[in-house]
Formats: C-alpha cells, sequence, structure tokens
C-alpha cells in the first residue's frame, strides 16, 4: 500500500473509534496508520523490537496504546489522539475505550469527534457497549456514522455472520433513528478492508475504512440558525489603562453584526452592538458561530458571565428552572433525589435537584425500567429542579445551548441535553419582564450618569422582619441618615402602594393575589432605580419567592435585604441581619457599613 | 474559518474559562516556541493584555539566548513574570552532568520539584519590578490553583492523554487512569482545597500549526530556532547539557515550515534532541506522572 500524498488543503476532522472491550479498535487504527505511511520512521520497528525482547506477539494496538500502564493491561484507558492524513485531508484519531470502567474518557473522546467509527467483533456480535456507545454517540449529537464488523478472519470472511450481525444491529439503531452511513466488514489483524480491498471479502466491493472516512461530510458551521453566544466574561482592564467594557464569549450559533439589538437572557436586558474588539486583527464588523470573540454596547447594561446573547429579532432561547433532560450518570456513587448538584450550561452555573424521574434506560438492552435513582453508566430521562432560572435550548433544535454537565464534589460525573423546558412558577412574570425590557423606552440621561452625579448606586434596600420587629423605625431611620450624608433616597411604606398602585387588587378584585402586589413593587422599585435612587421598603416577613420575583424584575446586584430580629423565620439568606435589642443609630450605621462595602454608597 | 482559525478559537475559550473561574491562575513560559504562542493566545483572548503571571522554571542551565529574550519580552509587554528555581539543588550540585545524577533525576529536580516548590508557594519565588527593572523575591507567595500550560497531544505518547482541564493533586500528580469527563466544551473548573488544575490551550495543535501560526501573526520567537549560517538550529529548546542542536539550512519561519512538511524532518519526532526522553523508555510518562511539564 503506498502511503497518502500530503493532501492539498488544510481540512481537519475529529473521528472517535468506539466499540465493547477488545473488539479490535486500537489494531484497526494502528493498522489504518501503517497503511497510509503515517507512522514516524522507526516507530514500527521500534515497537515491533520491543515486543521481541520481551518475548510478546505484535500487535498494531500498541502503536496506539503508548502508555506502559495500558500495554500491561492491553486495554485502552483513555481516548489518545492519532494524527494522521489521506490524500483528501488532515484526521485526528481519537481512539476510545471500550472496557466498561472507562465510559468517561470514550465520552471525552466521542464529545470532540464530528463522525464515529464503531467496532463490533464478529465472533463475539452486538455487545452491552456496543449498544451503550450508539447511545451515547446520539446524544452526544454525532450523526455520522461508520460500522465495522471486526476480526472477519475469525469467521472464515464469512458473509452470512456479517449481515446477521448489521441485521441485529440496525434494530437497535432503528429506535434510536440512527442509520450508519455504512456497514463495512474488516479484519483489523489482517488488513481486510481498511485502506485495500481484501480477496477473501470478494463478496464486498463497497468502500473500504479508509473510502468511508474521506465521504464523511463536514459539517456546516450554524450559521443560518439563530445568534447565541452564551457570556463567558466582562472585561474592564483599566489597571493597564483600557477603559473598553467587552463582553467576551465564543459564538455557538448564527451571526451577530454591528448595529444589532441584543438580549441577554435570562435577564432580559436589552443594547445594540457598538463594535466587535480585536487583538493584533482588523475588528471585524460581523461574527459567525464559531467565532471566540467580543463586543462593546451602545448601552451600558449590567449583565453578567452565564446570561446567553440573542438577537431580539429572532427566537429567543428558553428560560425555566425546570427542565425535562436526557442525560448519562458517570458517578461512582448514584444520582439521587434530594441530594443538591451543580448544573453547568453553556457558561451558567447553578444548583440543582432531581425533582422526577421519568425513566431509566437500560443501554445494554434499550429497555426502560422505573427506578428513584440513577447508577453508575445509567442513562436516564428525567425532570431537574434548578435552584435559579436559566438560558437555554432544546436539543432538537439549537444543540450546543442544550449541552450540559452535572457537578457533584467538584468532578463532572454526567452529562446530558435538554428535551424541554417546562413551565415554572415565575414564567409568566418573567414573560412580561422580558416584554417590558423589550419596549423599555430609554431615558435621555443614562442610568450610570445618574449614579455618577448623584455619586450612588441605585438599588432597592428591602428591610425586613417578624411582625412584631421595628422594621419602619430602622427604614426611617436609615433614610434620615443617608439623607443627611447627601444621598438620593427615598422611603416607600408598603401600605402607600396597597392603597395607592394595587388599589384595583385590595378594593375591587375577587380575590387578593399577593405576587400580583410583589410585582407591581418590583415595577415601582425598577423605575426608582433607573431613576438612580436608593429606594428603601419595608415588607413583612419576606420569602425566597417574593426575593426571586424581585430579582429578576430588577436584578440581583440592585437588591439588599435587611433582616430585623435574631431569628430569620422564612427561607431566605439576608445580605444583614441586625438585632432589635441594638441601638438603632448602631443598627443603621453597620447597614451603611454594608451598604459601602457592597459598592451602593463610598466612603466619605 | 480555516483550520488555524478554528484552534485559534478553541484556544482563545479555553483561556477565558480558565480566567474566569481559577483565582489564582498562572502561566508556565519556557521561551520556546509553543509557550509563546500560548502567551500569543492570551493577549488575543484578553485583546493584547496578560492578566495573569507568567511562571519560568529556571534550571540555569538554560541556553543564555533564551534569557535575554524571556526579558525583553517582560519589559515590551509589560509581563507581570515570575522566576522560580530549586535553589537547593542547584546549591548542592545535585545536577546532569557535572552532580553524580543521571539526566532523568536532574529534570526531577531542576524542572518538576521546582515547578512544585513555585505552584505550592513553598518554593523561592522572584517577580520582575517593572519599575526597578529587576526580580525581586516575592514575600508570602500564594499556591496557584490553576496552570496554564503549553502541552501538544502530538509531541509525544503521555500528553496525548491530557485532558484541556487536567486535575493534580496535592502531591502534583497525575492520576491519568482516574482522569475526569470533559462533555463538548464544559471543563474541570471545580477543584477541592489543595489540588490544581493543568489547563492545556494547545493540546490540539501541532508542530507546523505552531509554526504556521507564528508566520501567520508574526509572533517574535527567540533566535536559536534558526539557523545562522552554521547549518545547525534547535527544533526544540531545553537545558544545554541534554539538548541538541540539529542539521538544518531553515533560516526563517518559511523554510522550517517547508523543512517540516516536506523535507528531512517530516518523519522525525520533534523531541528527537532532547536526550531525556530516551532514558525514560522512549517517553516522558513517568516524568509526567510526578508533575512534569
Amino acid at each position: 500500500m503506498a502511503a497518502s500524498t500530503e493532501p492539498t488543503n488544510n481540512e481537519q476532522m475529529n473521528i472517535v473509534f468506539v466499540g465493547h472491550v477488545d473488539h479490535g479498535k486500537s489494531t484497526v487504527v494502528g493498522r489504518l496508520l501503517a497503511e497510509t505511511g503515517s507512522l514516524p520512521d522507526g516507530k514500527l520497528e521500534q515497537i515491533q523490537a520491543r515486543c521481541e525482547r520481551e518475548s510478546q506477539p505484535f500487535e498494531y494496538a500498541y502503536l496506539i496504546d503508548a502508555l506502559k500502564e495500558e500495554q500491561a493491561q492491553s486495554i485502552t484507558i483513555d481516548a489518545a489522539r492519532v494524527f494522521f492524513h489521506s490524500n483528501k485531508r488532515h484526521y485526528i484519531i481519537i481512539d476510545a475505550p471500550g472496557h466498561i470502567e472507562f465510559i468517561k474518557n470514550m465520552v471525552t473522546g466521542a464529545s470532540r469527534a464530528e463522525a464515529a467509527v464503531l467496532v463490533i467483533d464478529a465472533k463475539e456480535g452486538v455487545q452491552e457497549n456496543s449498544r451503550r456507545h450508539g447511545y451515547l454517540l446520539w446524544m452526544l449529537g454525532i450523526r455520522q456514522i461508520v460500522v465495522l464488523i471486526n476480526k472477519m478472519d475469525l469467521v472464515d470472511f464469512d458473509e452470512g455472520v456479517f449481515k446477521n450481525i448489521v441485521a441485529d444491529y440496525q434494530q437497535f439503531l432503528d429506535e434510536l433513528g440512527i442509520k450508519p452511513m455504512f456497514y463495512i466488514p474488516v479484519s483489523g489483524i489482517q488488513g481486510a478492508n481498511i485502506a485495500v480491498h481484501n480477496e477473501d471479502t470478494a463478496w464486498y466491493q463497497s468502500e473500504t475504512l479508509l473510502d468511508a472516512l474521506d465521504s464523511f461530510q463536514k459539517a456546516s458551521p450554524p450559521v443560518d440558525l439563530p445568534f447565541r453566544m452564551p457570556v463567558q466574561d466582562i472585561y474592564k482592564f483599566t489597571q493597564y489603562g483600557d477603559s473598553r467594557r467587552i463582553v467576551a464569549g465564543s459564538v455557538s450559533s448564527g451571526k451577530l453584526a454591528i448595529g444589532d439589538r441584543v438580549i441577554f437572557y435570562p435577564s432580559g436586558k436589552v443594547s445594540t452592538i457598538n463594535s466587535f474588539e480585536a487583538f493584533a486583527a482588523e475588528q471585524p464588523g460581523e461574527v459567525m458561530s464559531g467565532s471566540a470573540t467580543g463586543f462593546t454596547l451602545t448601552k451600558q447594561i449590567y449583565i453578567q458571565r452565564g446570561e446567553i446573547a440573542s438577537k431580539v429579532d429572532e427566537q429567543p432561547p428558553y428560560v425555566s428552572k425546570r427542565l425535562r433532560v436526557s442525560l448519562v450518570w458517570l458517578g461512582q456513587k448514584p444520582m439521587v433525589p434530594q441530594k443538591q448538584y451543580h448544573l453547568k450550561l453553556g457558561t451558567a452555573k447553578v444548583r440543582c435537584t432531581i425533582e422526577h424521574i421519568d425513566k431509566i434506560i437500560d443501554a445494554s438492552d434499550y429497555s426502560s425500567t422505573e427506578k428513584d435513582r440513577i447508577e453508575h453508566h445509567d442513562v436516564a430521562q428525567c425532570v431537574l429542579l434548578l435552584h435559579a432560572p436559566i438560558a437555554c435550548d432544546l436539543s432538537e433544535s439549537l444543540a450546543d445551548t442544550s449541552r450540559f454537565v452535572i457537578v457533584d464534589d467538584y468532578e463532572i460525573r454526567g452529562g446530558g441535553i435538554v428535551l424541554e423546558a417546562l413551565p415554572d412558577e415565575g414564567s409568566q412574570i418573567r414573560e412580561a419582564i422580558f416584554l417590558r425590557e423589550r419596549k423599555w423606552i430609554d431615558s435621555a440621561v443614562s442610568m450610570y450618569q445618574r449614579s455618577e452625579r448623584y455619586n450612588q448606586r441605585s438599588c432597592l434596600i428591602i428591610v425586613t422582619g417578624t411582625e412584631e420587629s421595628r422594621r419602619k423605625e430602622v427604614a426611617h431611620q436609615l433614610e434620615k441618615s443617608l439623607f443627611q450624608s447627601g444621598k438620593f433616597v427615598y422611603f416607600l411604606g408598603i401600605g402607600s402602594v396597597i392603597y395607592g398602585v394595587d388599589a384595583d387588587l385590595k378594593l375591587f378584585a375577587a380575590t387578593d393575589d399577593p405576587q400580583e402586589h410583589m410585582r407591581r413593587l418590583a415595577e415601582i422599585a425598577h423605575i426608582f432605580i433607573d431613576a438612580g435612587l436608593i429606594l428603601i421598603v419595608t415588607a413583612r416577613e419576606i420569602d425566597q419567592a417574593d426575593l426571586n420575583l424581585i430579582r429578576s424584575s430588577i436584578g440581583n446586584e440592585r437588591v439588599e435585604v435587611v433582616w430585623n430580629g435574631s431569628r430569620v423565620t422564612t427561607d431566605i439568606n439576608p445580605d444583614f441581619q441586625i438585632d432589635d435589642d441594638d441601638d438603632l443609630n448602631t443598627s443603621v450605621t453597620s447597614i451603611k457599613g454594608l451598604l459601602m462595602e457592597h459598592g451602593v454608597i463610598f466612603a466619605p | 474559518m480555516d483550520h488555524l482559525q478554528e484552534l485559534e478559537n478553541i484556544s482563545v475559550y479555553i483561556f477565558r474559562e480558565a480566567y474566569a473561574n481559577f483565582k489564582n491562575l498562572g502561566m508556565l513560559w519556557s521561551m520556546g516556541k509553543d509557550s509563546t504562542v500560548l502567551l500569543w493566545l492570551a493577549r488575543k483572548a484578553f485583546y493584547g493584555h496578560v492578566p495573569f503571571p507568567l511562571i519560568h522554571i529556571d534550571t540555569h542551565f538554560k541556553i543564555p539566548e533564551m534569557i535575554e529574550y524571556r526579558d525583553r519580552i517582560v519589559r515590551e509587554w509589560k509581563i507581570n513574570m515570575i522566576v522560580g528555581s530549586n535553589e537547593q539543588a542547584l546549591e548542592n550540585k545535585q545536577t546532569f552532568p557535572d552532580g553524580a545524577i543521571d539526566r532523568i533525576s536532574c529534570c526531577q529536580l531542576l524542572k518538576t520539584e521546582a515547578l512544585r516548590g513555585v505552584l505550592t508557594g513553598d518554593g523561592v519565588r522572584y517577580r520582575f519590578n517593572h519599575a526597578l527593572g529587576e526580580y525581586q523575591r516575592e514575600e508570602n507567595p500564594e499556591p496557584f490553583t490553576g496552570v496554564i500550560v503549553g502541552a501538544r497531544a502530538d509531541e509525544e505518547g503521555s500528553r496525548s492523554k491530557e485532558r484541556y482541564f487536567s486535575p493534580r493533586d496535592r502531591q502534583n500528580e497525575w492520576h491519568i487512569a482516574e482522569q475526569p469527563p470533559e462533555f463538548w466544551n464544559q471543563y474541570k473548573t471545580d477543584f477541592a482545597p489543595g489540588t490544581n488544575v493543568r489547563i492545556h490551550p494547545l493540546l490540539d495543535w501541532t508542530e507546523i500549526n505552531i509554526w504556521e501560526y507564528i508566520e501567520r501573526e508574526k509572533i517574535p520567537t527567540v533566535s536559536l530556532y534558526y539557523n545562522q549560517g552554521e547549518g545547525t538550529r534547535y527544533r526544540s529548546l531545553g537545558c544545554y547539557p541534554c539538548t541538541f542542536p540539529v542539521n538544518s539550512e531553515a533560516r526563517n519561519v518559511r523554510e522550517i515550515i517547508e523543512e517540516l512538511k516536506t523535507g528531512r524532518f517530516s518523519k522525525i519526532a520533534e523531541r528527537e534532541g532532547r536526550a531525556q526522553d530516551k532514558e525514560d523508555g522512549g517517553g516522558l510518562e513517568s516524568l509526567r506522572r510526578e508533575g512534569y511539564m
């Protein structure tokens, strides 16, 4: 076999080799390298000599299994990468382990692949990991698949054996809706149908493995889909004399140009692209999926890492606290309800628990069972309840922003895709807030300009506590004290709202709706904050649901919660707690200390 | 989008993930071509700035041009530079070839051990003071929790098994069989107290990609890589007792790329001129398990 000549283009493709343990993946890859002349000079001889020295039969697999540990055990432990090229293009071959203990390494390998080669032993037929790997390829989003029926030499190159295995495996794949591009009978050891046809399989005249690899298509970047960019960071390198405020991230789909209006989720904040920034390169006027980019905005808005940027005139992502997902669990300890985990999706990270396990899919035979826990290597469909809403997409429409991992005890223990975003208690109000943000008509003077003029950062201070606590006294004293220090501050009593703005609810509505009272209070606060003021309100025993509602309306960073009394009687975690027995002035001074620490007011 | 641009995009993404998730982040810079490309990519990711310190483990056996080049770049690009060594081993002359130890032990002491000291903060660190133009000993050094390293998967066997974000335990050791999974572009960004994470933005780059990128971006590199008329050049840089130049006429980046693609080096391993590799059973695995870069 003549060595492949260097392809003229720079095209590169990542291919993962998967399949059950001992079905011969590494041998096939080693053979492929040898037959395309892709080994460094002397490598083959070096390994052959070592085998001879150690009285071991030479195996092509040793070329790949470069690690001593692996050679000792004769199994691939990690997904090693091997570079090689055909006449058509360059390849990175990811040789994924088939041993069941190393599923996490198979996932790592397959996550980086654009196409997959799944190897099945002709003698053993379809095994547990043949199916599990097939399922994982589907979940990981790999759609270009070739199935090799390997070790045909062990079954005398019998066409009947080949056809039976193909039928058996295709029946399984049909359930997932996967149709491999080719089934190829091969022998890694003898080199049959790897790069050239073999007379022992004269009945097979279709593509060799090498032909099949070259027939894979480079996936076209998803530029025609809605624009998405998970925000990685907001850079402001003022310490290096750089005053640009750059929103940085990698575009996962669609495209974005200067002048486009962007909306960030879950905050719903809206602004317009002012420029794309670059170092040692021309500043682009437009970026598209794949670009690691950064832009400045015409109007400064408060956004943070974890949000997803989208375009105002395109389909928005979903925002929810409840997600129906498909996931694979790789932790030794099972994933159980009640326990708290972290979910990472895009650049967001949020605490989560299992709300409900719909079903566990036994990947080994694709039957489903009902269990109350997700065990090591189980594939499950379940509903996750998040601690705070996040933005995401569904796997059927935008794959990248539907993918997540589960972190437990510092480690990634599972991963999956979002199938459905379910309604939660805040859905309706969030819709109203998103609409408000899109429709908001800016004042001619921005909140940031006011902030600078008034020398304060506008916010809402909620003074809360039990019925007996002296909330109003504290609030009034704080208002006076801030006013005396030259701050622009206003106290708004809850009664003033109930009998004013809320008069319709209080007096005329059939049922009084506490959530609607809270929504209106948040809207009032939102206006005060935009006007640059510090607003102080009192409320009895505010709880987490109330706080979530207020925060989603005016932003996490704009709310300060002070609890009066020695014991917090609701489920909130206040920013500050004061004792009712303390001297009023002492309490107010310490609250002002907190406000300084949080950058609301500044030290004189 | 061409392949180099794809590689740049992935690397920039990894840099930004590292910067967002690790409070005590540092980057190893050996002044070699790979880690210099790494430095350039950091400036791409952070718009001309390098918002974390660079770390050089100085074995005191580096070729002098490398140190001159280092300090020139540090001044020009306003780099926050940290230099560390295993001062005890140097004092006791536990070095190859003048001390009575072999190459591997020398690497272990002057590189692995020195690196461990600098990362944990137990060892001595010198930081470049830009106002004074000199290195000063750092008081109370804090441990690094994230370390960006320029390892490439195509260099040698054990490196091909690395993750983009690869944990090291409290002893700075690497447990190959127990590495975390990496799903899509989600990496290990959480870590237990006392452990640290190695971050590898160049994992998917090849030696040719590195040179093509140096050419495209016009990145300044140390002159040792080029034939100065003697008919030799360094293909890989290290300590002078263990690193040897190769015979080559390549005088510039373009000629190096040609040589790698079609010339005499297209089939010879890059680290051919690095003697320690051969003493480690044809790979760097034992060294790397213990924390070698």
